[in-house]
């Protein structure tokens, strides 16, 4: 018992420190570390992994909010989004063949994962529109937030708000029906279409996910998927993770982020759409 | 926007704090007795009998507490940014939370009721 416990305190820091500098849930690490190491069934590992993603969003949150990192209107406009697409997901979960939706959502993440090593290449991290978007000005979505690795004050404008919108329908379908965080989503929404630069597109992600968690939570909680002797660990762990991990991500310099990023993001992609054609890996 | 964001903040901590601490005692008493409480493999998962297992300082429901407040803590925070933007007059963002929270409490209760 002891043993075990230190084991999945350990496992939820490292979960914690990835899931809050890249935004995140720290289903990746948890779910396969659970359900291959531990032998866990995989209705329990989805029940701590969705706890884990409450840990790291809101211990993530506590120091991107005094840091004034994340942009707290996208959050609360997008919630709607992911909200309403967990909804739906959670009904569908049974109509809609899980396979199709494993592929759509495979090449989506690949082509993030392309997208942003294009940006990488090109070496900028913020777009400047000469004309801002009429939306985006509407909504007072265009924000700043100050890097501490750059040490400089980075205004940025948000865009394509209606593309940005549906992706977040679907990474709340996503995590509604396939049981996951959709960390990856949500940042490729606000990076790559959103044009937002990544580190408050990875603390906004991680504020929005507790709450789309929150939802897919309860369920779990009622129906007996959430194991305390695993899920009490794991949350303090990811608590201690995510707190550490919100005061690292402020002094790594974006283009370190985005490099950690990008294999992530390509690699979870390739595993979604083989999954989508039966294979799993 | 500073003082919306601040309260959040303070929402957070507090109920990161609360459940952090729940959960750790839970675990401690798990430790100590070397017991969960309950027979075999089984938890309690509904709030009823998980105050009473608490009652009775019963680790595995004091944990199961913790975590019900863990998951709480997202609720709250959409609940106390309601408030504050309807502070600061940002009419736009009162209606948007609050849009969000009737999702979330209408997918809580389809959660609850397990459909």
């Amino acid at each position: 018992m002891f043993h075990t416990i230190i084991v999945i305190l350990l496992v939820g820091l490292l979960a914690g420190i990835v899931g809050s500098v890249l935004g995140l849930g720290g289903g990746i690490i948890v779910t396969p570390v659970l359900t291959l190491g531990f032998g866990l069934d995989i209705k329990y590992a989805i029940g701590a992994s969705i706890i884990a993603v409450i840990a790291t969003s809101s211990g993530a949150t506590i120091a991107y909010v005094r840091d004034e990192l994340l942009n707290l209107r996208v959050a609360m406009f997008l919630e709607i989004a992911t909200t309403i697409g967990a909804i739906v997901g959670a009904v569908l979960v049974g109509i809609v063949h899980p396979g199709f939706l494993y592929v759509l959502f495979g090449l989506l993440l690949v082509f993030s994962g392309w997208n942003m090593y294009r940006k990488l290449r090109a070496g900028n991290e913020v777009l400047h529109q000469a004309e801002p978007d009429r939306m985006a000005q509407t909504l007072r979505l265009n924000s700043s937030y100050y890097d501490k690795a750059l040490k400089q004050k980075i205004d940025y404008q948000v865009e394509n708000i209606p593309a940005g919108f549906t992706i977040m329908l679907g990474a709340g379908l996503a995590s509604g029906l396939l049981g996951i965080g959709s960390g990856a989503f949500k940042v490729a929404a606000m990076d790559t279409f959103m044009k937002m630069p990544l580190k408050p597109s990875s603390a906004t992600s991680n504020l929005m996910m507790g709450v789309t968690a929150a939802a897919s939570a309860t369920v779990y909680f009622f129906n007996g998927s959430i194991k305390p002797e695993i899920a009490a660990p794991l949350a303090i762990g990811v608590l201690v993770g995510a707190t550490l991990g919100s005061r690292l991500m402020q002094h790594l310099k974006p283009r370190w982020i985005r490099i950690i990023f990008i294999p992530i993001i390509v690699y979870t992609g390739l595993q979604m759409l083989l999954k989508g054609f039966g294979v799993n890996i | 926007m500073v003082q919306v964001e601040k309260s959040i903040g303070v929402i957070l901590q507090i109920g990161v704090v609360i459940s952090a601490t729940i959960i750790i005692i839970g675990l401690v008493i798990g430790l100590v007795t070397g017991d969960t409480g309950y027979p075999g493999q089984t938890f309690p998962t509904h709030l009823g009998p998980i105050l009473t297992g608490v009652a009775q300082a019963k680790p595995v429901a004091i944990m199961m507490l913790g975590l019900f407040c863990l998951i709480l803590t997202p609720v709250l925070r959409v609940v106390v940014s309601i408030y504050a933007f309807a502070k600061e007059h940002d009419h736009l963002y009162v209606i948007i939370t609050s849009t969000v929270l009737v999702i979330l409490a209408f997918a809580m209760i389809l959660g609850y009721l397990d459909i």
